[in-house]
């Protein structure tokens, strides 16, 4: 499964990132405490955060994620979105609690 | 393999910037064929040293030598020094400030995850003088 199609699947907006669609997803990881998430998150998880700064873009690519998903529709900043783009992680938004968004895509991966 | 040389000024006081040092050396290590998982653990103990830097020191300097064997990562700065290194090893023991707790950090994990991420790890530290962290990761563990 792919990041477009849980997208798709779960109705997520596209904030930035869209060159990192295609991107395969393998696991789902929850949390916002940027050094407990960098020490835990694997590579090519789906990682649902409120945390829409330039420091969560650095942990989504130091960790390898797969995409970002802000969940409770928090905000991206400005220069999160640029990095963002830039490096091809996909920022998606959603409306969800992260418990809603991760039940639903518990039901989306293998 | 050939062995490489790195130096990186980590600005102080700039949270956007901090990762710099790290992402580059992570896209080197990328292009080197390095083992992935030891691109991981040099990304992350890189990273977490430069937010210290920003967090504490108000910025340094990070030397990298890259050979097949390993990487030797040297983070220098003049910061306040580190007053009680028991402590500041323990997971979940900060002295950041709220404004950094607000952006992620400060949940007392950058130093347990340096010691956790590289194989060897030095820490020379004089208060009112500033840190130096000698950290190594094997290409292969």
């Amino acid at each position: 499964m792919t990041v477009k199609e849980v997208a798709e699947k779960l109705d997520l907006s596209l904030l930035a990132g869209e060159d990192g669609m295609d991107r395969e997803i393998h696991g789902c990881y929850i949390g916002d405490l940027l050094s407990w998430v960098m020490a835990r998150a694997s590579s090519g998880d789906i990682w649902l955060t409120v945390m829409g700064n330039v420091n969560a873009i650095a942990v989504a690519a130091l960790t390898d994620a797969a995409c970002i998903v802000l969940t409770e529709s928090a905000p991206l900043d400005e220069d999160a979105r640029t990095r963002a783009q830039q490096q091809g992680i996909p920022v998606l938004s959603t409306e969800m609690t992260a418990y809603q968004a991760a039940r639903r895509i518990a039901e989306l991966l293998p | 393999m050939s062995s490489l040389s790195l130096h990186y000024v980590v600005p102080g006081d700039d949270f956007t910037r901090a990762g710099e040092a790290s992402s580059d050396v992570k896209n080197k290590l990328k292009k080197l064929g390095y083992n992935s998982d030891a691109i991981r653990r040099v990304a992350i103990a890189m990273y977490e040293a430069e937010i210290n830097m920003v967090i504490h020191a108000g910025g340094g300097e990070a030397f990298v030598e890259v050979s097949p064997q390993n990487v030797e990562i040297q983070m220098v700065d003049h910061g306040p020094g580190i007053a009680d290194i028991e402590k500041a090893m323990q997971a979940g023991y900060s002295t950041a400030p709220d404004k950094v707790r607000s952006l992620g950090f400060g949940a007392g994990m950058g130093l347990p995850n340096i010691a956790k991420y590289s194989d060897t790890l030095k820490i020379e530290t004089e208060v009112g003088k500033g840190t130096t962290l000698y950290m190594t990761v094997l290409a292969n563990r």
